[in-house]
């Protein structure tokens, strides 16, 4: 690495802001309705008294985007973190069976017509009901196992994806069918500013907690014997952190679906930006997950509009080969070398 | 002397540290050692953990020393020092540091006292040497603190030690097996332990290095625990030698007295000759080829039909007569 890695954060820190700041910016100007940059700034600053271009940016546009980023923020987040946590760089916030969780939670609830409660409520308990099945098979026996934990959430989401599909099958009405793919395949459409607060403070809130925690995080990286002999308690702490991730993970479910490969391949590139110390490893994931999500949400609205794509759709298309790029531009990529 | 440093959990300063008390703190512990001694300690799996892979094993370190604990492979070795180091508790007996009984102590209070240099520590996943060997200032610090400059002259001094200065950039997952090993050396001399617990820091290394390590580790304050697969650098840098067979002590002392030709065929199956080498006036091993004695002998020992294969029942006589007999040739 040529540059010295505190310069090297400080360089990538902001690209990333900046990139975010402008997708922001091009997310309000773009859509259905083409809005004058100046005219964005207007509407941002309250200069812009109350037109129709400024209910579009403040109530429709500017939650949407908020929503990406502290979306696609916390996925990655997430995603940095649970690679950690298990070692292996295939981990990503759905390793647990929470996003099959949501998705049945929510199927249930519209196909049993429950109206006393909300959709996004069914998913939240249906993705704790999962995480709670997938903790307590894999604590069996006094303490968590990795490799059981994962077992368990693959398990889990085979068993909950079946239940789906069963539950859409025997269902006539077309109506469900279009909600359940949002929590299949992700989408940002729903954001309100009222749906905002719960996720926007849960990712602060993990953000602050994780980077305070960036020490031992770092002391997994070198193995379960390494970090006990370097003074901790692996099975606590691992314990700890997953609940912290998964319900982190289920709040963003609950108001997006399953956004895929977000919090699979931000980390990677992280990781390979500024390298794998979680100090600098966490905001960067951070940044470059928000980033990423605002600027993907910005090409499902217009690339075929006026129809829309789920954005899950669009980051698994552009994400994927990216993903692949990285593998082989990579001379050694990071931690797939074991 | 009273060595109380591992209890000792001082006000670490923040951003801003007061020099003069760390100053002190490293005075008082560059040169600290405690004494270990294992009582009794077994270690069981299997149900109601009554396979044992360590036995009753009686051990003592006195402070400074460095033991040697060898042994034919799955006599139990490592998880002694598993045992010692902590990622195994003793299903029975007891492990006293400095006569605390180290069972009772958290993993962060013990690791402030004991390092270790595990067998197979795996990757970096990412890291690099200079990250890696970083981690070994953790048992000393709040999860939220950063680094000091302080910590990173450990760092850099304990790279210096180990001969891996210029891997300090290089990631963990890209070095070789021996370098892997100097940088587990490293982190574990910037812990600042008064007891290193090492299970065959020698492996992988070049004959250099394995010389150079163990002159390191001797050379420490630190009272240190090693498992060795090498019985001559177990005699020439060992103050005194246990020797385990099944997850029991057979014989333990000072080189001279435990490694004998008679241990050599009772516990590895080896015919060997030892004699004091006059240029490093330790024992030193050498082995022979095996005879037919020698190696009826192995046979019997591993399966129990003793009496059905006993093929020259001149030659295999009782157990301690089959080396001395092939020794004179």
């Amino acid at each position: 690495m040529p540059l010295k890695s505190p310069l090297r954060f400080v360089l990538v820190t902001a690209v990333l802001a900046a990139v975010l700041v402008l997708g922001a910016v091009f997310s309000l100007a773009l859509g259905s309705a083409r809005i004058p940059v100046p005219d964005v700034v207007r509407a941002l600053t309250g200069q812009a008294g109350t037109g129709p271009f400024t209910t579009i940016v403040l109530d429709v546009r500017l939650p949407r985007v908020l929503l990406a980023a502290v979306v696609g923020a916390g996925l990655a987040v997430v995603g940095t973190v649970l690679q950690a946590l298990v070692r292996n760089p295939l981990a990503d916030p759905y390793l647990l069976g929470i996003s099959s969780g949501a998705s049945t939670g929510a199927v249930v609830v519209v196909v049993l017509g429950v109206s006393a409660v909300s959709m996004p409520f069914g998913a939240f308990v249906g993705s704790m009901v999962a995480l709670l099945v997938v903790y307590s098979m894999a604590r069996r026996g006094g303490s968590m196992t990795t490799g059981r934990l994962v077992l368990a959430g693959v398990a889990v989401q085979y068993v909950l994806s079946a239940l789906t599909s069963l539950l859409l099958v025997t269902s006539s009405d077309t109506q469900h069918l279009r909600a359940i793919l949002f929590w299949t395949l992700g989408g940002l459409g729903q954001a309100r500013w009222h749906s905002l607060t719960v996720p926007a403070l849960v990712l602060l809130v993990g953000l602050v907690l994780l980077l305070a925690l960036a020490r031992p995080l770092d002391l997994l990286l070198v193995g379960e014997e390494g970090a006990t002999v370097l003074g901790l308690d692996t099975a606590k702490f691992r314990a700890a952190v997953f609940v912290l991730a998964s319900l982190v993970t289920a709040v963003l479910v609950t108001v997006s679906g399953s956004i895929g490969f977000v919090g699979l391949m931000v980390p990677h590139a992280a990781r390979m930006a500024v390298g794998a110390s979680h100090r600098a490893l966490l905001p960067v994931a951070a940044l470059g997950g928000a980033a990423f999500l605002v600027l993907a949400d910005l090409a499902a609205r217009t690339v075929a509009a006026p129809e829309e794509i789920p954005v899950g759709v669009l980051t698994a298309l552009t994400g994927g080969p990216f993903f692949l790029w990285l593998l082989r531009r990579g001379r050694r990529t990071e931690g797939m070398a074991e | 002397m009273t060595v109380t440093t591992g209890t000792q959990r001082q006000p670490e300063p923040g951003p801003g540290p007061g020099p003069g008390q760390h100053t002190e703190a490293e005075g008082r512990t560059a040169n600290r050692a405690a004494g270990l001694r294992a009582l009794k300690v077994s270690y069981g799996v299997g149900e109601r953990a009554r396979h044992l892979l360590v036995d009753g094993v009686d051990l003592e370190a006195a402070p400074g020393e460095t033991i040697g604990v060898v042994g034919p492979n799955g006599s139990g070795k490592t998880t002694l020092l598993r045992c010692v180091y902590g990622t195994l508790s003793p299903t029975s007996g007891q492990l006293l540091l400095d006569g605390r009984d180290m069972t009772g102590m958290s993993t962060k209070e013990r690791a402030r006292s004991v390092a270790a240099v595990p067998q197979d520590a795996g990757g970096g996943f990412g890291l690099t040497v200079q990250q890696a060997v970083a981690m070994g200032r953790s048992p000393h610090k709040r999860f939220w603190e950063g680094d000091t400059a302080r910590d990173a002259a450990y760092v850099r001094e304990a790279l210096e030690r180990t001969g891996a200065t210029e891997l300090a950039e290089r990631r963990v997952d890209e070095l070789s097996g021996g370098e892997r090993q100097r940088v587990l050396v490293a982190r574990a001399l910037v812990q600042e332990p008064a007891l290193l617990v090492l299970d065959e820091p020698t492996n992988h290394l070049d004959v250099r290095y394995q010389w150079e390590l163990l002159a390191l580790v001797d050379g420490l304050a630190a009272t240190s625990v090693l498992a060795l697969h090498d019985l001559n650098l177990a005699a020439y840098f060992c103050d005194r030698i246990y020797v385990l067979d099944a997850g029991r002590v057979v014989k333990g002392g000072p080189p001279a007295e435990v490694l004998t030709e008679e241990m050599l065929a009772e516990v590895y199956g080896v015919r060997a000759e030892v004699s004091v080498h006059p240029a490093t006036g330790a024992p030193t091993v050498v082995y022979l080829p095996p005879t037919a004695a020698v190696r009826a002998k192995s046979v019997r020992a591993e399966s129990a039909r003793a009496e059905s294969s006993q093929a020259g029942p001149s030659q295999a006589g009782p157990s301690q007569a089959g080396p001395s007999q092939a020794v004179h040739r």
